[in-house]
């Protein structure tokens, strides 16, 4: 069928019914969601109703939430932790990324198919000797243990590496001309040119260690020190069918990254764009 | 991985420029000397925790560890226990099945919605964002907001069908229903990111083919099977490597299924990952767990070795 035979509005429609469909499965993506935060709001009789505007809206759960379980706690630990392995894996990564990309040693090749080589390594296949070897480094049940190990992945220096590859050259001769050392060109040449790419990988980083789980609920059996999506998974079990409490402690641990998403939405959608083979 | 190409022409540039040299190094050796330096954190620290623990999980394997990580050198017998134990059997049968189900059906959603989407309009655009929304949520949270829905006796369907008059009826309660469950929400959450990914690729073909095919009297469907799916094989090698990963020792998998069932009922959603952890957490069999790892990479060695023959390491140079 050649498109030409199409009339005009025989197009349209066809454009409509396409669009019809984009749009009901957009709203199977977020109703779910929207569920959420409905339920969070909603008196425990009101749960399982249909609607999704609360009948009698309450901030009771909420205040539950808050008050009866140590939640606050849980939401300081998780951020003190994404933020520390945010700031060190791009201080970390830049410097590797750099290295990689503009220094020219012996053995760079090797050691980059080496890193990149280790980005197929997925956390549960390692999850019994990094526990191991965590223990014996004397770092379980610390801030220590929850952070260091979240730190290295390939995925951030191979992305980093590629963004170095492109910038021209001649914006670091000019302090090497000056006789800037490495460190120097690093730090006010590279790092501010960065600025982009690391506010993108800043992002994904934090996103991906607020919702993290595997790891913090192996490593702190301790609940001083547990994280908000290992709250969560006890709270479900201890609750279980109190519906409103946990969708309200599920929407909390929600929220800011959906905030995030509102505001960054173009950003963090256009570095995941680009992060595939290429 | 096709980014080494780059380097060589990045590395054969601009001899670094004459520098007052300290304790008597060459630039050369500066430069060299620097970029170990800079490379270090990020190298020790991969080593350490993902390159050792790689190691050891083979080593792991021939040894009996207690609680109090005592180990005693066991030979095989790990391995020999993993033959004769049922619920290993099970966990690969679930492990594959889960595979076979999902890798085909986060390529054709992902696929799917990136061509209904692939325009740049507002309403894409819009339509973009909604279908990427629950990546933002994390694994354990989808899990538990499912766990809602189709949840055994307190969720939203027993109700329902409670109320229909049906009493006992069950989606996750159900054997014969839960991977399938298992198996639509991770589609459901994952699908925005494949989205994305293909919409990447998509990007990059040129829009010269597709008028020079629309000249030449191409349908819309040519175009695709003569245009999209051969200049998108990079992509779709891509996307069926890191699905195939996630599906088979991702972490993903692991806090939906943990969360969700744990694995039950009667097993139906027991997989590898799951009971590795299982067995390493609440048995203290550190050993077994470690030995059934060691499987498990083997496992997904092949597979991404079927996948490479396949598709000829996504180079398709026959082309």
């Amino acid at each position: 069928m050649n498109s030409a035979l199409f009339t005009r509005s025989q197009a349209n429609t066809v454009r409509l019914v396409w669009m019809a469909v984009a749009a009901i499965l957009a709203l199977m993506t977020v109703v779910p969601l929207l569920y959420m935060i409905s339920i969070g709001f909603k008196t425990p009789t009101d749960v399982f109703q249909p609607n999704l505007i609360p009948k009698t809206p309450t901030w009771n759960n909420y205040v539950y939430v808050l008050t009866a379980v140590p939640f606050v706690r849980y939401l300081i630990n998780t951020f003190v932790v994404s933020v520390a392995v945010t700031v060190l894996a791009l201080w970390f990564h830049t410097m590797a990324g750099y290295a990689l990309a503009r220094l020219r040693f012996p053995g760079r090749e090797a050691i980059f198919i080496l890193i990149f080589s280790t980005f197929l390594v997925s956390l549960p296949v390692i999850i019994v000797p990094l526990f191991i070897l965590v223990r014996a480094m004397g770092m379980l049940n610390s801030y220590a243990g929850l952070i260091v190990p979240a730190i290295f992945n390939a995925f951030g220096i191979f992305l980093l590496r590629q963004y170095y590859l492109s910038l021209p050259r001649e914006l670091e001769e000019a302090a090497v001309i000056d006789g800037a050392g490495y460190w120097r060109i690093y730090w006010s040449v590279i790092l501010p040119l960065s600025r982009p790419i690391i506010a993108a990988l800043a992002i994904l980083f934090f996103l991906a260690n607020w919702n993290s789980f595997l790891w913090p609920l192996t490593v702190a059996a301790d609940d001083k020190l547990w994280v908000v999506q290992v709250g969560i998974a006890n709270f479900k079990s201890q609750y279980s069918a109190s519906w409103n409490y946990i969708m309200a402690a599920s929407t909390i641990v929600a929220a800011p990254m959906l905030i995030l998403f509102v505001i960054f939405q173009k950003q963090i959608m256009e570095s995941i764009k680009t992060s595939g083979l290429k | 991985m096709t980014a080494d190409t780059n380097t060589s022409m990045a590395s054969t540039q601009t001899p670094a420029k004459e520098r007052p040299r300290p304790a008597g190094m060459t630039s050369r050796q500066r430069e060299a000397l620097a970029g170990y330096l800079f490379l270090a954190p990020d190298f020790l620290g991969l080593l350490i925790f993902v390159g050792l623990p790689m190691l050891l999980a083979l080593a792991i394997g021939f040894f009996d560890v207690n609680g109090f990580g005592t180990f005693n050198f066991v030979g095989f017998a790990n391995y020999q226990r993993m033959a004769g134990d049922p619920l290993f059997w099970q966990c690969m049968r679930v492990t594959l099945s889960y595979v076979v189900m999902l890798v085909p059906g986060l390529y054709l959603s992902g696929l799917g919605l990136a061509l209904l989407v692939q325009r740049t309009n507002r309403f894409n655009t819009v339509m973009r964002a909604l279908f990427f929304t629950p990546q933002m949520v994390s694994v354990v949270v989808i899990a538990v907001i499912w766990q809602f829905f189709s949840g055994d006796k307190i969720g939203l369907a027993a109700r329902l069908f409670t109320s229909l008059g049906m009493p006992g009826v069950s989606i996750l309660g159900n054997p014969s229903l839960a991977l399938f469950t298992v198996v639509f929400v991770s589609v459901w959450f994952l699908m925005g990111f494949y989205m994305l990914i293909f919409l990447g690729g998509l990007q990059d073909i040129p829009q010269q083919y597709y008028e020079a095919a629309r000249i030449d009297g191409a349908t819309p469907r040519q175009s695709f099977w003569h245009i999209t799916l051969p200049l998108l094989r990079p992509t779709s090698f891509f996307v069926l490597l890191v699905s195939l990963v996630a599906a088979v020792a991702g972490s993903q998998a692991f806090d939906l299924v943990y969360v969700m069932t744990k694995g039950g009922p009667a097993n139906s959603t027991q997989m590898m990952i799951i009971y590795i952890y299982q067995q390493a957490f609440q048995y203290s069999a550190f050993g077994y767990a470690a030995a059934m790892a060691s499987i498990l990479v083997v496992v997904l060695l092949a597979l991404t070795g079927v996948l490479f023959l396949l598709t000829r390491g996504g180079r398709f140079d026959f082309e």
